[in-house]
């Protein structure tokens, strides 16, 4: 049905074009779920901003040919290719928050999708609408229609959004990431439903995602691509189970397996990283470790809860608080890692701030190294603590200040905390530090701007290192990362918590990342544990529903397709 | 609103004494000290200002020092005016300024784009009494179509004396009203075109065009609805600067509003008269604000009350 062959676009520039994609083919049959895997900057949005014609400027098509059914999507002028669109070709963006008109009811924007490509009276293409919602699984269609985006929670409104694009009956629909914002659980539900609209109505769709495992589960066929080129592509089976391609290989063996723990994970080779190899940051590790040399310590909650203001519905009513956590007591080992692992809404962050003193807990104790840690603004400025527990957040694109320089940024908690006193010590250190994390020497005077995620993590690692802490929390330190760069960086964060001895809670959303990192977890679910113990235990034997309802719903590759490491 | 009035009040209250304004040169020690009890400047400072806005809240406002008329009515007679020209100068910034800036969002490199842009430029840096001036020599000096000062004839309606019912109020009003609504103007052209290129941005747009809605309610339905949340916030905010700063444009064209009674009681240190300007000007941008946050609710159902889904 669809066809591209020798695809190629690119963006002009001042400095000449630049390539996006290149010599790109692809083939996708009514019904058929084609995946396109690749990192970041693959090129993959692209492929499909293309096919539908939607291109953002300068980006042009330079080359190739690109046909639907017997239409040449190329030759089509601007007025032909808008009718296309919605009526044939389609398309799902990855965040249903923002792919909604938040002014606008949610029957109308369907109805007047449907008016726009078909002759039919109002009340016609209402029914049409309701009975579209029903089938995407929203109960009392007619009632919930009339309600606008923001009333629907995130998982409903992707399937709003899917119901948009189909509402017009395409043939193909292009799915950029569409589950990329979700929950697992509602990942499947929405993974489920786009088989089953592929199996029914014989939608062909293309399935954008970096996420490998999810391809694993639904795609029929895949390509795989690496900087605008297509690297291999074929029945998923084939490519998957048995790869041509070594980038294929690295790709799928960076993924963190979900079913056992393995001791570091392999990395592809890219040029990302630039091992230093003159400076291996021995001084930075002798620094470190004299700071070390008292034993790790370790860190307790009891019965700790926290409650935010609730929404004030009057004036005369005290609001009723949000609860965020409730009576959450764990243990963490000196030295040991652990995991927390829940849904969004489920409290992980809210945790992390309650460690850090960022927000102060309504009840409980924590204490670190048996020493009673205070919450919020109780903890003073000067509080040993402020030092002793560091965190690295999860967006490495906020989290560092634009306006510095790295050296800037790695010497602050050395004279904030007073550890060195002298200027170029400082920086010597500092500069060691870079080497430890892997970074180039030359990164100490550029800006965070020059630097890709994974790099800025690295630099976020080191400056939360140079605190000389005892404790680590790490808030999602890499859902914002490839998964080769994931890798790089939970290499990187397993090699310094054992060289260093390292206490460090480790949260995320990604059950298989946590297993691989932590010794012992914790599953958190509306602020409550639901369940906790080491984490092969709770992994290899779950006991609460909820956590085996999690591992399940988690995308996971066959094994048999998984090389043997 | 009571901040406003107290400073209002203890400004006037400490610059000037009103009574050497009041009294000519031959007026006795004596009687300028009866006058001054009978007036009760010579109370404490809180004890004054709480009669102050007490008589305020009664609908009092005291009697000019300069004309001995009640303030309230000198306003009022002056409110009409400065209301009728602060609202077309509005409308003219609105119906021109928003279809200009959708316009220059959509095709941003277009030539009349830039035409506008520069256009508006020039707008935002002449002064305001400048352009009021050239008004006035091309469209009233040179072409002698319109008048260039006053009010025209104007029409008493239940107490209200407007000049939307005569040709000749029409007349009168433009020039000033275009004065006074230029700078307005610019400002929302330029607003709404950056709104709107943020807004052709997002992902609701894209996803509008993707599923084939016709261009022209992406635009109107879709885009403008969304680039108006911001807009009108501001919008807002600059009426109740129009009410209030159309002193300049009122003085260049002589039009009988608030700015002018202002200007006037300047001169002759009325204070009761400033003291009141300043408190009813506070109660207009009060009053804007409100209707802006009103409006608010009524575009975006997102401030709605949550009802839980």
């Amino acid at each position: 049905m669809l066809r591209v062959e020798k695809l190629t676009v690119k963006f002009a520039s001042r400095f000449g074009d630049f390539t996006a994609v290149e010599d790109m083919d692809m083939a996708i049959a009514p019904g058929e779920i084609h995946g396109l895997v690749g990192e970041s900057g693959a090129g993959k949005s692209t492929v499909g901003a293309a096919i539908i014609g939607l291109l953002q400027k300068p980006g042009y098509v330079a080359g190739g040919t690109m046909t639907l059914g017997e239409t040449d999507l190329r030759s089509l002028d601007r007025f032909e290719a808008h009718v296309l669109r919605g009526k044939r070709i389609s398309m799902i963006f990855q965040d249903p928050q923002t792919s909604l008109n938040p002014l606008m009811r949610i029957e109308d924007q369907l109805i007047e999708t449907i008016l726009a490509h078909e002759d039919m009276p109002v009340e016609d293409a209402k029914q049409r609408a309701v009975d579209l919602l029903e089938e995407m699984g929203i109960n009392n269609a007619a009632d919930r229609m009339q309600s606008y985006p923001h009333q629907f929670s995130g998982g409903m409104r992707q399937r709003v959004v899917i119901a948009l694009a189909l509402c017009t009956n395409p043939e193909l629909i292009i799915a950029d990431e569409p589950t990329t914002a979700l929950d697992v659980a509602v990942q499947s539900q929405v993974l489920d439903l786009i088989r089953r609209l592929a199996d029914v109505h014989k939608v062909g769709f293309m399935l954008i995602t970096h996420d490998i495992g999810v391809i694993a589960q639904i795609a029929d066929t895949v390509t795989v691509m690496r900087r605008g080129k297509l690297i291999e592509n074929g029945p998923t089976a084939e490519v998957l189970g048995k790869p041509k391609h070594d980038y294929t290989k690295q790709l799928m063996n960076a993924v963190p397996p979900l079913d056992r723990k393995i001791d570091r994970f392999m990395v592809p080779n890219s040029e990302d990283t630039e091992e230093s190899t003159t400076n291996t940051g021995e001084a930075a590790k002798d620094w470190l470790l004299e700071g070390e040399k008292s034993a790790p310590v370790g860190l307790t909650l009891k019965d700790v809860s926290v409650a935010f203001p609730g929404v004030r519905t009057s004036i005369w009513k005290r609001p009723t608080p949000f609860v965020a956590l409730e009576d959450i007591s764990f243990d963490v080992a000196p030295g040991s890692v652990m995991g927390v692992v829940g849904e969004s809404g489920s409290g992980k962050s809210t945790l992390a701030k309650a460690l850090t003193g960022l927000v102060k807990p309504v009840s409980g104790t924590m204490t670190l190294g048996g020493t009673p840690l205070p919450g919020g603004k109780d903890r003073s400025r000067h509080h040993p603590s402020r030092q002793l527990i560091q965190m690295v957040f999860q967006d490495p694109f906020s989290s560092l200040n634009s306006r510095h320089r790295i050296g800037a940024i790695l010497a602050e908690p050395l004279w904030l905390y007073g550890l060195v006193d002298d200027e170029d010590a400082r920086r010597k250190l500092c500069a060691d530090m870079l080497a430890l994390v892997g970074m180039a020497p030359g990164a100490i005077d550029k800006y965070p701007h020059q630097f890709s995620g994974g790099q800025r993590q690295r630099i976020a690692v080191a400056r939360a290192l140079l605190a000389r802490p005892k404790v680590l929390i790490c808030d999602e330190p890499t859902s914002a990362l490839d998964v080769s760069i994931q890798a790089q960086l939970l290499n990187l964060l397993k090699d310094l918590q054992t060289a260093f001895g390292l206490t460090v809670v480790f949260i995320s959303h990604n059950l298989s990342v946590v297993r691989q990192m932590s010794d012992d977890v914790v599953v958190l679910r509306n602020g409550r544990i639901q369940e906790q113990g080491g984490s092969e235990q709770v992994y290899g034997a779950p006991q609460a529903d909820y956590t085996q309802r999690l591992l399940e719903l988690t995308p996971a590759m066959p094994k048999e397709w998984l090389a043997p490491s | 609103m009571l901040a406003v009035a107290f400073l209002a009040f203890s400004l006037f209250r400490f610059v000037g004494d009103p009574i050497t304004q009041m009294t000519g040169v031959e007026t006795s020690v004596e009687d300028q000290e009866r006058l001054r009890e009978e007036l009760g400047l010579n109370d404490p400072f809180a004890f004054q200002f709480a009669r102050f806005t007490g008589d305020m809240l009664n609908g009092d406002f005291g009697f000019s020092y300069r004309t001995r008329q009640p303030v309230a009515e000198m306003i009022a007679t002056r409110i009409p005016a400065t209301l009728e020209l602060g609202f077309v100068a509005l409308l003219i910034s609105l119906f021109v300024g928003i279809p200009t800036g959708v316009y220059t969002a959509l095709r941003p490199r277009g030539v009349a784009t830039q035409a506008m842009l520069m256009l508006t430029l020039i707008g935002v840096s002449i002064p305001t009494f400048v352009i009021g001036i050239m008004l006035i020599f091309f469209f009233g000096v040179q072409l002698g179509w319109l008048p260039t000062f006053g009010r025209g004839g104007t029409v008493n309606a239940w107490g209200w004396e407007t000049s939307f019912l005569t040709v000749d109020g029409w007349r009168a009003l433009i020039l000033p009203a275009i004065t006074l609504g230029v700078y307005q103007l610019t400002l929302t052209m330029r607003l709404v075109r950056a709104e709107m290129m943020e807004v052709m941005q997002s992902d609701y747009i894209r996803f509008a065009t993707a599923r084939g809605v016709p261009m022209r309610r992406i635009y109107f339905k879709h885009a403008l609805a969304n680039t108006m949340v911001p807009v009108i916030t501001i919008i807002g905010l600059q009426f109740g600067g129009v009410i209030a700063f159309s002193i300049v444009t009122e003085s260049v064209f002589q039009w009988p509003g608030m700015g002018l009674l202002f200007l006037e009681s300047i001169r002759f240190v009325d204070i009761p008269v400033m003291g009141v300007y300043l408190v009813v000007i506070a109660f207009f941008f009060v009053l804007v604000n409100l209707i802006v946050d009103l409006l608010y609710v009524v575009i975006d159902p997102r401030l709605r009350i949550r009802d839980v889904s």
